[in-house]
């Protein structure tokens, strides 16, 4: 079994979490979905540290994540494919 | 694994078993607290649990602190109380309602008489709880015994991958045993408060839910004052990677696996409706959230911890566990249970449950937890407003 750079809980999920300690620019990830025991792979744009998501798409303002299968939050900035996704360009749709 | 059917704890009056056997110096109120810490200071095998608060609150406010303060005297962990306060009316009644477990409980109050009399008045009797709880001995008691209370703390993504799930799984395994759950957390469930009402066994359970939710959502909301970054989530939280509240609100709800809740207690209240699994309205606020739970009568705590939070509290041992790696390595005094490998995929939820499961077993036969050994305990009031 491949090292496993990233998991993402399910399968309609546009983001993952990285589980080592980083990924680096342009590094060639394995991604683990954990609801259906899936792999995939995609490589990174951005520094992202452990436990900080990873764009599993192209993504525009106004989008809406997705993370367990449902709804955590809009897009405020557009995020490419492989770029970190945070506070700086994510926001709760609640407070 | 099979599980074991039984745990060592202490036989209690009321039937209940502790899997602690404190004796605890209760104070009332604030002004209280120099007395009861005198007092424990002189006494070995006592302890005691100041507060900051228990004057001139008044209507639902005070009714907390009084199911709090009482609650806390019945917990099975308390083999005897002492109850000082300043004066002798709100002292008797909760000495009277702890003396229904029939646990040995007793009250003074300091008016008219002064620390000094009363702390040697006090001493006297609480030598007396403390020589006399000694002697009780561990009994086997079936798993059925345990009430269990959870809630996940300095949260962050690993959290929500692993070690809430592995809290989940260890419901899952156990819950069918008859031991009793209880999660909370109001606030931190905004984001997933339609999918967790559905987990409402009963439909007056599933709306009471989206009732003590709403409640407590439209208070955050009238007294907000900006965008609640930085509380919720908090710093801590965003370092480690969780971006909203929704996204830690999914995450914080792994930890009830897939089980049902069969009601909605009030903070503090004691679940009447038999075995299974309770949500408690809390603050998600860790010490005050423990505090609520023990006061509900829950007997050892899981504490899924990200980033490290330390939490502990006087009454109710409280086992931490970790995915994160580097929390794990960091911070390795305080995690009693470490399930990093997970994210490695060394270890699956299915071995982290059960491991956790033979932690909780052994701390409930008494080994102590990393928080207890290291001096935790953490015991905070909720209070509802301004007093009076």
């Amino acid at each position: 079994m491949a090292n496993t750079d990233i998991i993402i809980h399910d399968e309609k999920d546009n983001v993952g979490v990285v589980v080592i300690e980083k990924i680096t620019p342009n590094q060639d990830c394995n991604c683990w979905i954990m609801e259906n025991d899936k792999s995939a792979k995609i490589q990174s744009k951005s520094e992202i540290p452990l436990g900080h998501k990873i764009a599993m798409i192209d993504l525009k303002e106004g989008d809406t994540i997705l993370k367990y299968g449902h709804d955590i939050g809009k897009v405020v900035k557009n995020i490419n494919k492989g770029e970190h996704v945070h506070v700086h360009n994510v926001k709760t749709k609640k407070w | 694994m099979e599980i074991p059917k039984s745990f060592l704890g202490y036989k209690r009056e009321n039937g209940r078993a502790g899997t602690r056997n404190h004796v605890i110096i209760l104070p009332v109120d604030d002004i209280s607290n120099a007395c009861a810490e005198a007092v424990a200071n002189n006494i070995k095998g006592t302890i005691a649990l100041p507060h900051s608060y228990g004057r001139l609150q008044f209507g639902a406010d005070l009714e907390l602190h009084f199911r709090t303060m009482i609650g806390t005297g019945k917990n099975p962990n308390v083999a005897a109380v002492i109850v000082i306060g300043i004066e002798p009316k709100w002292t008797k009644r909760i000495v009277d309602a702890i003396a229904k477990t029939g646990k040995p409980v007793e009250g003074f109050s300091i008016e008219g008489v002064g620390d000094i009399d009363t702390i040697a008045k006090v001493s006297k009797k609480a030598q007396e709880f403390s020589m006399w709880a000694s002697e009780k001995q561990r009994v086997e008691c079936p798993i059925s015994d345990l009430w269990i209370s959870v809630k996940c703390g300095e949260s962050d993504t690993t959290s929500g991958l692993a070690s809430n799930p592995t809290v989940g799984n260890l419901m899952d395994k156990l819950e069918p045993l008859g031991v009793h759950l209880c999660f909370g957390e109001t606030s931190e469930l905004t984001g997933a408060e339609t999918v967790c009402a559905k987990r409402g066994k009963t439909p007056e359970a599933q709306k009471k839910f989206m009732k003590t939710w709403s409640d407590y959502n439209d208070f955050i909301l009238k007294e907000a004052t900006n965008d609640l970054s930085e509380s919720q989530p908090t710093a801590g939280n965003i370092a480690g990677g969780l971006t909203t509240i929704e996204e830690k609100a999914f995450g914080n709800f792994q930890k009830i696996g897939s089980r049902q809740f069969i009601d909605v207690l009030e903070p503090a209240e004691e679940p009447t409706k038999g075995k299974g699994l309770y949500f408690m309205d809390t603050s998600s606020a860790a010490a005050e959230c423990v505090t609520l739970q023990a006061a509900g009568g829950f007997n050892i705590h899981l504490f899924p911890t990200g980033q490290g939070n330390i939490i502990g509290n006087p009454i109710e041992p409280v086992i931490k566990l970790t995915a994160n790696p580097l929390t794990a390595k960091t911070m390795s005094e305080h995690i009693d249970v470490d399930v990093s490998k997970i994210l490695s995929r060394e270890m699956n939820l299915d071995q982290a449950g059960d491991e956790l499961i033979k932690s909780t077993i052994k701390v409930a036969n008494g080994r102590l937890t990393c928080a207890e050994a290291l001096g935790h305990k953490e015991f905070v009031m909720t209070k509802l407003y301004r007093s009076a």
